[in-house]
């Protein structure tokens, strides 16, 4: 073997990127810590998509609010709109590297399985009031932030609720007027099914959204998904029947399209109600961000609870929105906490209310999520009288992947011509609640 | 993977030895290059392939879940705990690993087939040169070049119920009823697009596997055999196939292992709400541990599917291996 002068250089070069590389690998980027009131130093902070367009409007949105807290704490923002698609995978991997964001928005439903993971910084003591205290916060939203019994790891940012959205023209020319039970709606619905228009939509091949509409239909029939020590009961029949009676929207009642099995994101249901090719649909206060970038004005559709049946207990929504949390490995956690106090303090919550379409979180803020004033007053009051927390508990991650997918199999059973029974749906929730259960 | 070199007829030692004693003097100092150069190598292969390997081992005997997993210190012991859940078919965890685990074997089989079959079809089609051969090559390596996002989701749209082009395509060959439209991303038939789309993205490895292949081939074997009056499938199965054993055998397997392992078709093509009929392993694995947190659980899975691919492996090397020294 004979190597020239300049093999041997390059080799050595090889060799001595390679061993750079390792080492860089292997170290952590590491941050200077600052002053205590974190003026001067820069964070990072993970938003999730809210705009109802891309997440390059969100960066326009939020770009001018960044600006304003920069120039008041002297703190720098990165700022990283991720998708929905994303977001949780991305957190889900920061937590089990130990390396991510300093500031996070998470799904609040969320917050329970994350606060489980002991990855983000509890608000109780210094950390509570370095952000103003907890007790501004609505004291529903903020029992979302983590779990039952715990100081929460996570602090209400945008609040959102479930709402029946029905197309007024459509209505009027029917003789219909907006319905107020379960059985109303149905009929209405029926009515509403004519030729090349249906009565609902439903984004059915979305677990995220079937696991909301299993607890909240389940809820109405009385039913819980978890008893009080914190252990499944998925397949109780309050449960089993809310289930069948959200499956028969496109089973027994025909009033949605088989094509909805096939729907896994939210943007497509309100794209059809714009288009007029459904009379209603099921969606959080935000679609109208939606609505209005699909072409509809805000007077041409309005907004009831989505109603219970005759006798059922009266929710018509989980406590929807995003939370806020600060990553425990973070090493700027002052600047963090005045991160957290300005985006929950009423400047931001006043500019982000109306391109966020977000019901504010903390006491005392003026709702200004929609131009449209009984739009509004009917989800604030969905928000603070209909709406159930879900459950506080540490395989509510699982809970939601599990009954989801179950409810996206039964669905798409029904689109293919299949037939579901109460015990065929009993043995889906038996299945997920096995499966739950085993990551525990 | 298994190569076999012939032995060097003499060794380095002896050839040194021929040389003048200055010469060996030289080599004795030199002798670090060649370690020093392959170092970085295998100290990235180590890093790259062995450590997640042995750390995925590792974690499968422990109960990794949400609790643990910030601190993966104070993870406890599982023993074989998560084994014995994966094997049990009566436990819903088991029984849901089994049935994605005899459906990707289903996959696997007919993709790999069907791949290798049109791959050499469109390779033996284009062995002979014609006017516009070029043309040919280009559009069958073309699902190879798209990036793999890309061409999945484009399926997705073809697929879908309502607007998809496939639905359109077969109502107007009257193929289905337009009252009835097939769905094609959920209930039964996913298995069969997921199918189509696989066998869309690994054919043309296997085209341009195999076209390589048929370029090493004698012609004079041909026209050999053309003078014996050998018609074309004669010729394909009497010269073209034991001529492109080495590189079939390479071939078959690699495409098993992709295929078997393949995560971003259903991943992609099915998003979270992954259908029954297209519950792939790897992304079945990926559903039922990551998005839950339960590491331990998943790591064990993985592990048996590492174990089960080995096997197979080994032992497909081992049966060619045989054949082929024998022939």
């Amino acid at each position: 073997m004979k190597f020239s002068r300049r093999t041997k250089l390059s080799a050595a070069l090889v060799a001595a990127v390679s061993l750079a590389l390792v080492a860089t690998g292997c170290s952590s980027g590491g941050g200077s810590t600052s002053g205590s009131n974190g003026s001067g130093s820069t964070i990072t902070y993970w938003a999730s998509n809210q705009s109802g367009g891309p997440t390059s409007d969100d960066v326009k949105i939020l770009t001018p609010i960044l600006a304003h807290f920069t120039k008041t704490t002297g703190i720098k923002v990165n700022l990283e709109v991720i998708s929905w698609n994303d977001l949780q995978n991305n957190i889900n991997n920061a937590v089990s590297s130990g390396s991510g964001p300093d500031v996070l928005n998470i799904g609040n439903t969320w917050a329970p399985y994350l606060a489980a993971t002991k990855a983000f910084v509890p608000f109780e003591g210094k950390a509570a009031t370095a952000i103003g205290g907890t007790s501004r916060f609505v004291p529903s939203a903020l029992a979302t932030g983590g779990l039952a019994g715990q100081a929460p790891t996570s602090v209400p940012y945008i609040g959102l609720t479930y709402g029946l959205f029905y197309n007024k023209a459509m209505f009027s020319a029917a003789g219909l007027t907006p319905p107020t039970s379960w059985e109303d709606m149905v009929s209405d619905a029926k009515k509403l099914t004519t030729g090349g228009v249906e009565g609902m939509g439903l984004v059915a091949g979305s677990y995220t959204e079937n696991v909301h509409f299993a607890f909240i239909l389940g809820e109405q029939n009385g039913g819980a998904w978890y008893d009080s020590s914190g252990k499944p009961t998925f397949t109780t029949d309050a449960n089993v029947q809310g289930v069948l009676r959200y499956l028969n929207l496109m089973q027994d009642d025909k009033v949605v399209s088989t094509a909805d099995a096939e729907h896994t994101d939210g943007s497509q249901a309100p794209a059809d109600f714009a288009k007029g090719k459904i009379a209603m649909f099921v969606s959080q206060n935000n679609a109208n961000t939606t609505l209005t970038a699909d072409g509809m004005d805000s007077s041409k559709y309005g907004v009831v609870p989505i109603p219970t049946t005759a006798g059922g207990k009266n929710i018509a929504s989980g406590i929807q929105g995003i939370n806020l949390s600060i990553f425990k490995n973070s090493k700027e956690q002052a600047a963090d906490l005045q991160f957290i106090k300005f985006m929950t303090s009423s400047y931001a919550q006043s500019a982000i209310g109306l391109p966020f379409g977000t019901i504010p979180v903390a006491k005392g803020i003026k709702p200004q999520f929609s131009t449209d004033k009984d739009f509004q007053a009917t989800f604030q009051k969905i928000y603070n009288t209909q709406a159930a927390p879900y459950p506080l508990v540490a395989s509510e991650g699982a809970f939601e992947q599990n009954v989801g997918t179950a409810v996206n199999g039964l669905f798409a059973t029904i689109a293919t011509g299949g037939k579901v029974t109460a015990s065929d749906v009993k043995a889906a929730l038996q299945t997920a609640q096995d499966k739950t259960e085993a990551t525990q | 993977m298994a190569i076999t070199t012939a032995p060097p007829t003499t060794s380095p030692r002896t050839s040194q030895r021929s040389d003048g004693p200055g010469e060996h003097q030289r080599h004795q100092t030199k002798r670090w290059l060649p370690y020093a150069l392959i170092a970085p190598a295998v100290v990235f292969e180590l890093l790259i392939h062995f450590t997640p390997m042995v750390t995925g081992v590792w974690i499968s005997f422990l109960k990794l879940t949400s609790a643990s997993i910030a601190n993966w210190s104070s993870a406890p012991f599982a023993g074989i705990g998560n084994y014995q859940i994966a094997v049990s078919a009566t436990n819903a965890q088991g029984a849901a690993l089994l049935n994605s685990f005899a459906i990707t074997c289903g996959f696997t089989l007919i993709v790999v087939a069907l791949s290798w079959g049109l791959g050499m079809a469109a390779a033996v089609a284009l062995q002979r040169t014609f006017r516009g051969r070029a043309i040919f090559r280009t559009i069958f390596l073309i699902p190879y070049a798209v990036p793999m996002y890309a061409g999945i989701i484009a399926w997705k749209f073809m697929f879908q119920q309502q607007n998809g082009v496939i639905n359109q395509l077969l109502v107007s060959l009257h193929l289905v009823d337009p009252a009835h439209l097939p769905f094609w991303l959920i209930g039964s038939n996913a298995f069969g697009s997921v199918i189509i789309v696989s066998i869309w993205r690994t054919w043309p490895f296997a085209f341009l596997m195999l076209m390589a292949g048929l370029q090493t081939i004698n012609e004079d074997l041909y026209e050999a055999s053309a003078l014996d009056g050998a018609k074309p499938f004669r010729q394909w199965r009497a010269i073209t196939l034991p001529e492109l054993g080495g590189v079939n055998r390479v071939l078959v397997l690699v495409l098993f292992l992709w295929t078997f392992n393949d995560y971003n078709d259903p991943a992609i093509l099915f998003g979270a709400g992954q259908p029954p009929a297209g519950d792939l392993i790897s992304f079945h694995i990926y559903n039922n541990s990551f998005s839950t947190l339960n590491f331990g659980f998943g790591a064990a899975m993985s592990t048996l599917l590492l174990i089960f691919l080995l096997i197979v492996s080994v032992a497909y090397l081992l049966f060619v291996n045989r054949r082929s020294t024998r022939a």
